[in-house]
């Protein structure tokens, strides 16, 4: 009984990090039609700047505000990202599809050398947070703490995010644009405008997850491209371009990764690939995805 | 026997009968142009006779045979080709390119990886009598992308012509295009369909053109046929000359 | 779009045959005239240079950017390893046609899964596929060797010339140097005859438009998976020329940086041109052998520059020479 509940926890503590990931790619592609290459990295930058504010901090502080310090990781994602959006994606609107591909890939490249550069091929780590806040029974079990932090955060994350693009008139706007640009456009909405805060946004979400991964896993070089691949899967299944798709894929990922782990760990990765296949062959757009 | 005859054909998209339950036949050898204001589904209809789409419910026959469930290959292959209404070229080929693929795709010598384009010289000479039959001979070096509207017109036109099909359907070929050059485009375009037998339906909103050149006129309502007949006749028909002229429909 | 104003080929055939023959002349004589370094250095351009034209015959002619072609070149690589370790083979007539059997199974079983998707999903799934390979060859370690990789000694060309005992840099600066260039010859030759025959023109049909090639009766899917597997069968060739030189193969060239270093090349060559990626493959490991004594952040300085190239010079090399000549043969006119 114990072992399932673990699991049940695993795949949630997965799909949330999965979420974040993916929400913000699935949000940027919705909106701006684009495939951002390197949003793994700024999922990575996330992860990086939170490991260094936290090391910066050092033991002087309380733990509990070493917590405040993760959002820093968000935070540094949400920046690149209003850099990137005006200066290296508005310029590639009107060329064809493959430009875009390419810039985003050179970034990919950019930001992992910047990361080299900054901090070294060593991975960085915080696991006094994740060790600070012991463990907790749940339903018989033990579990982490951290971990069901993360999973509220996820939580906050999904609920938070749905409630900003359908209940705020920011929200409007960015579905409007995601819609019919154009029209959008027409009706007055500043398309550049939405356009630089959607991707904002998302590379919040992005920043978001590997700040609050990083206790755990460490921030690592790769992990950007890692992220990504798996993101993409989450979105395959979900659909582009879907918040829910992108929730309900990262929890069918969650679950199978745990699922896959536990019996046969080492094709994990191809049992993801194989139900992702699966989905493309039978619904093309996901599960909840547009056309 | 009709060419082409569709019984009871339906699309649906969510709420929306784009195409409701169509009996729609084609006579071998007439211009038929098919009218109707925006969303009364011609296109739709077109989509799904050329394969573009499936139908939900209904059959296409052509010539005879059940093409319902045939793939857009198949039905090429059969004998049906169209054009776009928003023109669909290869833009970074040239015009000469753009006829000479369609003909080598025509002949299955697509499959071909070893033997040099530029050397078959029967596609060649094709290619460049039916660039000249459209009036683009002098443009045949050109890339796609950089012809004028009028000319990206006959080229998409062009292209559906070149896969020597027997039945043919021009979606809007006139439309985008100034005024002065509407007519031309209409007389290359009858010329070749009366003087290649070939039978075409055509696609179109601009009422002079459909009155001057058609033998005769389908036209469509909210996704049903409304009347059918001679142009004489749908002048005459009030429902169509109401619903339709009456709004302002001549270009 | 500046692209569209790029000259008809027919426009430059003498003038193109006379730059063709220069430049063989000038490969032809490199070592005689170079030093070994340079002559090496040269000859790992023209293994890239054979991956490059594999890889533009999917982007530039069929539009489809991958993200993953280490897959072919390190099965490329491996399969000849595998050979040398399990076989003693030492053959390198054999190295290269298993090397392209190789890929060419690979890119036949991947490209049925990539090529039924659009775009976006393409780069991505092939960049998956890739991570795939290269995790088996990390994990596989005691087929493959793991992190450490496996070596291969210098192999006999023709049944005779060079094998292991002979002096390898003084092989490699002249025997490979010419195999190498010939096989270099062969397959430019080959690509330039698949790019200009029906099955070419309909794959840039596809590039072009891809709807409008299924109404003229192309096979869309088809054509774009036969266009995948000729380009890994290429890219595969290029990896079994590439270890012999390199002496090793590890589960670097499977990673994905390595499938970035082909992209970079052929983009910075010019991707819309034939020859745009074989300049921009040789002018790139030129670079890159003389500026990794300069920096490790190699990586950083290769997105710099593709960031630029995208905003700057989209036609890369190649394509931004020839808009220039162009121009200046536009404005000679009276």
């Amino acid at each position: 009984m114990d072992t399932l509940v673990t699991q049940i926890l695993n795949s949630l503590f997965y799909a949330s990090i999965l979420f974040l990931i993916a929400s913000g790619l699935s949000l940027v592609y919705g909106v701006m039609r684009i495939v951002n290459m390197a949003h793994g990295n700024l999922y990575a930058i996330g992860a990086y700047v939170a490991a260094w504010a936290i090391g910066l901090a050092g033991a002087e502080l309380h733990v509990s505000l070493l917590f405040v310090l993760l959002i820093t990781g968000a935070l540094a994602a949400a920046l690149a990202g209003a850099i990137i959006e005006p200066m290296f994606l508005r310029p590639l609107y009107r060329r064809a599809e493959e430009y875009q591909l390419l810039m985003t890939f050179g970034l990919l490249l950019v930001l992992e050398d910047v990361m080299r550069l900054l901090w070294g091929p060593h991975p960085l780590t915080a696991s006094a947070l994740s060790e600070a806040l012991g463990s907790i029974s749940v339903l018989g079990a033990t579990y982490p703490t951290y971990n069901i932090f993360v999973i509220v955060v996820g939580a906050l994350a999904a609920v938070g995010l749905g409630a900003f693009v359908y209940r705020t008139r920011f929200g409007v706007m960015l579905r409007a644009t995601s819609q019919d640009m154009r029209m959008a456009s027409a009706l007055g909405i500043n398309v550049k405008r939405v356009y630089v805060q959607a991707f904002t946004l998302g590379c919040l979400m992005a920043g978001l997850g590997g700040a609050v991964v990083m206790p755990i896993s460490g921030a690592v070089l790769g992990m950007g491209v890692d992220a990504l691949i798996l993101a993409f899967v989450v979105v395959v299944i979900g659909g582009l371009g879907s918040l829910e798709g992108a929730l309900v894929g990262a929890l069918i990922v969650g679950f199978v990764r745990t699922i896959g782990i536990t019996y046969f760990a080492e094709v994990e990765l191809a049992v993801l690939y194989l139900i992702a296949a699966v989905v493309l062959f039978v619904r093309p757009a996901g599960l909840f995805g547009r056309a | 026997m009709s060419l082409l005859e569709t019984t009871a054909i339906t699309k649906t998209f969510g709420a929306n009968r784009a195409v409701d339950a169509v009996d729609f036949t084609v006579r071998a050898g007439e211009l038929l142009a098919l009218i109707g204001s925006n969303g009364a589904g011609k296109t739709t209809l077109v989509n799904l006779i050329s394969g573009l789409l499936r139908a939900d419910e209904g059959t296409i026959r052509f010539s005879g045979k059940d093409i319902t469930r045939q793939t857009v290959n198949q039905r090429i292959r059969a004998g049906i080709a169209r054009s776009f209404q928003l023109v669909n070229l290869f833009d970074h080929l040239s015009a000469f390119d753009n006829v000479a693929l369609t003909i080598f795709a025509r002949q299955g010598k697509t499959r071909s990886l070893t033997t040099l384009a530029g050397r078959d010289q029967a596609v060649a000479d094709e290619s460049m009598s039916i660039l000249k039959e459209f009036g683009l001979a002098p443009k045949a070096p050109t890339l796609a992308g950089g012809l004028s509207q009028g000319e990206r017109k006959l080229l998409d036109v062009a292209i559906a012509y070149a896969l020597r099909p027997t039945l043919l359907f021009l979606d809007e070929p006139t439309s985008g295009v100034s005024t002065r050059e509407k007519a031309p485009i209409m007389d290359v375009v009858t010329s070749i369909v009366r003087s290649g037998n070939i039978t075409a339906v055509v696609i179109e909103h601009d009422m002079d053109i459909v009155f001057r050149y058609s033998d005769r006129i389908v036209a469509m309502h909210q996704g049903a046929i409304l009347a059918d007949g001679t142009p004489d006749e749908i002048r005459r028909n009030e429902q169509v000359t109401t619903t339709l002229i009456g709004t302002g429909e001549t270009a | 779009m500046t692209e569209l104003a790029l000259a008809s080929p027919r426009v430059w055939s003498g003038r193109r045959v006379v730059i063709g023959a220069l430049a063989v002349g000038a490969l032809a004589a490199i070592p005689a005239v170079a030093s070994p370094f340079q002559t090496i250095t040269i000859c790992y351009g023209l293994v890239f240079a054979i991956a490059a034209l594999g890889f533009n015959l999917l982007l530039g002619y069929t539009g489809l950017l991958s993200f993953g072609h280490s897959a072919y070149f390190g099965t490329g690589a491996y399969v000849v390893a595998l050979l040398v370790k399990y076989l003693g083979v030492a053959s390198m007539e054999l190295f290269v046609v298993a090397g392209i059997l190789g890929s060419v199974v690979v890119a036949g079983l991947f490209g049925v899964v990539c090529v039924r998707y659009t775009r976006i999903f393409f780069g991505i799934l092939t960049l998956a596929l890739s991570q795939v390979l290269w995790s088996l060859a990390l994990k596989l370690f005691w087929v493959t060797g793991g992190s450490d990789g496996l070596r291969v000694p210098t192999p006999t060309l023709l049944g005779g010339l060079g094998g292991p005992g002979a002096d390898k840099v003084e092989f490699i600066a002249h025997r490979y140097y010419y195999y190498v260039l010939i096989l270099f010859l062969v397959a430019t030759a080959a690509m330039w005859v698949i790019v200009s025959s029906p099955f070419g023109k309909a794959l840039q049909a596809i590039r072009d438009n891809e709807t409008r090639a299924e109404f003229v009766g192309v096979q869309v899917w088809k054509y774009r998976w036969i266009a995948f597997v000729i380009s890994g069968a290429f890219t595969g060739l290029a990896g079994a020329l590439w270890v012999p030189l390199n002496g090793l193969t590890t589960p670097d060239i499977l990673y994905w940086p390595f499938s970035g270093r082909i992209v970079f090349f052929t983009v910075l060559g010019g991707f819309r041109t034939f020859v745009g990626p074989i300049v921009g493959a040789i002018a790139y490991n030129y670079l890159e052998t003389y500026a990794v004594g300069f920096t490790v952040y190699w990586q950083l300085v290769l997105g710099i520059v593709l960031v630029l190239l995208v905003l700057t010079m989209p036609t890369g090399l190649v394509g931004t020479a020839i808009q220039i000549f162009e121009r200046v043969r536009r404005a000679r006119r009276p």
